[in-house]
């Protein structure tokens, strides 16, 4: 009997469909703009550190255009659009980014690392799902339950963070353009290249000038948009480091914010549970995006009585992780997002090894140039490590035990973060109390890392404040709205 | 656990009723993620070359006859004249009577090792009794069958007589001996769900089948991917248990080169590559071949060529 290797031929997806500028300005009231500063920074390729544009480094001058712009959008322009025509704009984005799926799909790849099946599969469609969701909203606000004439903020500061680069845009500009609100939007420092892109859409879309302002740079730039007087609102995701120092520094201010944060997600496996499944879904709850997604369900609560069998089966499935190329169409976990994140990981996974718990990585070569992390569980966990506590944001799992359906609620919610969770049985029974028991904002019953834009999506306790998505989202977008 | 059946309906329940249940919703999901695998170039003339090896080339019309049977072993031995590098199909699959037609002909032009494989037990509903099932099996493979492809009993299955089902399998079991391989077809499209198609795989296994087999051709659905993942799961966990590789084989509506090697894509991550050769994974199709031909033609010569460049039959 001769056993055949099924080796599967590189499959790239091709890179030519996007056309990446040497440099990008900022995108200040419809119009590219150099930096006040002068400075450019570089966006690169993760996965092989190749540079692939410069960006311009925004300060608080820049900035000021930028708010300027999107005030004077706001008085002239978008609040007194009737709501049926702004709508139309948000169709034309939605059908824009579906035009321009490939393209956003491959730069999306190309800027964070992450793989093109992803970018292909999720983020772009959920993004383009996202405006189109929102444009049905902006003529039936009257009737969401806000009053009977529900007024937007003025104008939204918005930060976005580097996982889901154009998903986070899509989440923070669309609610915010269907409510009537205009937006400066900064996306992380190390993934710009996509809200860039996206600047390119607004302009195809005809979008009126001032309305969206795209603003580039680092952490500083950041700050100097959340301490500008005159801005409405500030929307953030990110971590819970930063949006502590944002909740500090809006405090005498008076103006609302969303905050979504850090996350210790809990996939909870009971002994009836669909195990093959369940197998799935911890893998793509913990491996999906290279374990960059704040959702993640980076813990996992085995009952004691499947332990072996299932970290068994659980080791198998990871062997089987297709780890490399982001481009390549087959390629399962792409890069490390930087070097920095990898850094932490390294960092992470050593404190987990070093207090006791046994780590197992899946056996794949990994590339020899840029940032790369093999998936890896550590069993043996217990709640006193710093692995089952802290946010690691890698393909990082700890797997911790439990003996009662109760012990593992408490378990699960021994933590400061309450973002997601994930419950896997068969009785239904179990399911609907473990969803009581749990306190965290989004709970997943035999699936995980699901999501729609007409789900809301928020965090308890140290994962943030307010919900994105769905009407819980829209609200977050009104004055006075709850 | 498992050497406590002793094919008592006690003993079969207590068995596959604790197999943990078939989430369709995950199935369906992790089955569709396998279908976006790009296979390319090096990887995809490998491919159509092992599933060209892999399939039971079939023909199970009420309209066979002795010609008809013997053109389908020639092309089964010799798939595409014009290029002797094409390996030979898996098997030829006919009805009881064509059996002995189509082993004759296969060894008067070489084709010694390709086996015949014959449908059985009442093809393809199972409705008779044991005695009409088992002598249509003893016909076989007296006739020459190498393979016996039986069906189960649905009826008995699905009303929770399960002992029988398990008993007609190892009967007909004991009747192939050594002289015949054993395929058990379940008709998943009739067992409805994931669940029963997990426990009638487990069943299968344990009263002795050598391959599990989707479905029978004549009921939709047959082969989806879902159901294939399923059974290489039940495959892959019983050799765990047991020590005892059994093989798959999905069968019906599988017609492209594009179907074939997502089903080839599902063995390699499902269960392995050890499961990738005709020992342990077929492939039931008749139309499928000449599309692997054609797919094989394009990429030797770089360009596709029409369906009159290959054989009908």
């Amino acid at each position: 009997m001769s056993t055949e290797i099924f080796e599967y031929a590189p499959a790239p997806e091709s890179r030519a469909i996007v056309n990446i500028k040497s440099d990008y300005g900022l995108y200040i009231n419809g119009k590219w703009v150099a930096p006040h500063s002068k400075k450019r920074f570089a966006s690169i390729n993760p996965s092989n550190e190749e540079v692939l544009s410069k960006v311009s480094l925004a300060d608080s001058v820049d900035i000021d255009k930028a708010v300027k712009a999107a005030r004077a959008a706001y008085n002239k322009v978008w609040a007194k659009m009737p709501p049926k025509e702004r709508a139309k704009y948000l169709f034309r984005i939605a059908r824009l980014l579906q035009e321009r799926a490939r393209e956003f799909a491959v730069l999306e790849a190309l800027d964070n690392g992450k793989p093109i099946r992803e970018t292909r599969d999720v983020d772009v469609p959920l993004a383009a799902a996202h405006f189109f969701y929102h444009a049905g909203w902006a003529d039936k606000l009257e009737y969401a339950g806000f009053g009977a004439n529900p007024k937007p903020h003025g104008v939204v500061a918005q930060i976005i963070p580097w996982n889901f680069p154009l998903l986070m845009l899509a989440w923070k500009v669309a609610p915010a353009l269907a409510t009537g609100n205009t937006v400066v939007l900064k996306p992380a420092e190390t993934t710009p290249l996509t809200a860039l892109l996206f600047a390119e859409v607004c302009e195809q879309a005809e979008l009126p000038a001032g309305v969206v302002n795209i603003i580039t740079g680092d952490g500083s730039t950041g700050a100097s948009l959340v301490n500008h007087k005159d801005i409405d609102k500030i929307a953030f995701t990110g971590s819970t480091e930063v949006g502590k120092l944002i909740a500090k520094a809006i405090s005498d201010r008076g103006i609302p914010a969303t905050l979504e944060l850090g996350g210790k997600g809990a996939n909870i496996v009971f002994d009836d549970a669909p195990i093959d499944e369940a197998v799935e879904g911890i893998v793509n709850g913990i491996f999906f995006n290279q374990g960059h997604v704040c959702c993640a369900g980076s813990r996992l609560l085995l009952q004691e009585s499947i332990v072996d069998e299932f970290v068994e089966k659980l080791q198998s499935r990871m062997a089987k992780i297709r780890v490399g190329d982001p481009l390549d169409k087959n390629t399962d976990l792409g890069a490390i997002n930087s070097s920095a994140q990898l850094a932490k990981i390294k960092e992470m996974s050593e404190s987990g090894s070093k207090e006791g718990a046994q780590i197992w990585s899946a056996p794949c070569s990994l590339p020899t140039k840029g940032y790369w992390f093999a998936p890896t569980i550590f069993t043996g966990v217990t709640q006193a490590h710093r692995i089952a506590r802290e946010e690691i944001f890698g393909p990082v799992l700890s797997v911790l035990t439990f003996r009662t359906p109760q012990e593992a609620m408490e378990k699960a919610n021994n933590t400061p973060f309450g973002l997601s969770a994930g419950v896997w049985t068969e009785k239904g029974s179990k399911i609907l109390w473990a969803a009581n028991e749990l306190k965290a904002g989004v709970i997943w019953a035999n699936t995980f890392n699901k999501f729609d834009a007409a789900s809301p999506f928020g965090g308890y306790k140290e994962s943030g404040w307010g919900r994105e998505g769905g009407r819980h989202g829209l609200a977050a977008y009104i004055k006075g709205a709850r | 656990m498992i050497s406590l059946i002793d094919g008592s309906e006690s003993s079969l329940r207590a068995f596959l009723d604790n197999l943990p249940g078939v989430d369709k919703v995950g199935a369906e999901a992790r089955a569709a993620m396998l279908a976006t695998r790009s296979i390319k170039t090096t990887s995809k003339a490998k491919a159509i070359d092992l599933a060209i090896r892999m399939v039971d080339l079939t023909t199970l019309e009420g309209a066979d006859t002795p010609g008809k049977v013997r053109s389908l072993c020639a092309k089964g031995f010799r798939p595409d004249p014009t290029d002797v590098t094409v390996p030979h199909v898996g098997a030829i699959c006919v009805y009881n009577d064509m059996v002995e037609i189509a082993r004759k002909h296969l060894d008067s032009i070489g084709g010694h090792e390709i086996p015949v494989a014959a449908v059985s037990t009442a093809f393809p509903s199972g409705r008779a009794s044991m005695e009409v099932k088992l002598r249509d099996t003893k016909d076989a493979i007296e006739a020459g069958a190498g393979e016996i492809d039986m069906v189960i009993d649905r009826g008995a299955f699905l009303s929770g007589r399960l002992g029988e089902v398990f008993a007609e399998i190892k009967e007909i079991k004991s009747l192939c001996g050594d002289r015949a391989h054993l395929k058990v077809i379940l008709e998943t499209g009739e067992l409805a769900t994931y669940d029963n198609v997990r426990k009638a795989s487990y069943l299968a296994m344990l009263a002795g089948a050598d391959f599990i087999k989707t479905s029978t051709g004549k009921v939709t659905p047959a082969a989806t991917a879902p159901v294939v993942l399923v059974m290489l799961e039940a495959v892959r966990d019983f050799y765990k248990l047991t020590g005892r590789r059994i093989g798959v084989k999905p069968a019906g509506g599988i017609r492209t080169t594009k179907d074939a090697i997502k089903q080839l894509v599902l063995v390699n991550e499902t269960t392995g590559p050890e499961w990738l050769t005709p020992d342990l994974f077929r492939i039931g199709a008749s139309a499928l071949l000449n599309d692997l031909l054609m797919q094989r033609m394009k990429l030797r010569d770089g360009r596709y060529s029409g369906s009159n460049y290959v054989t009908v039959d």
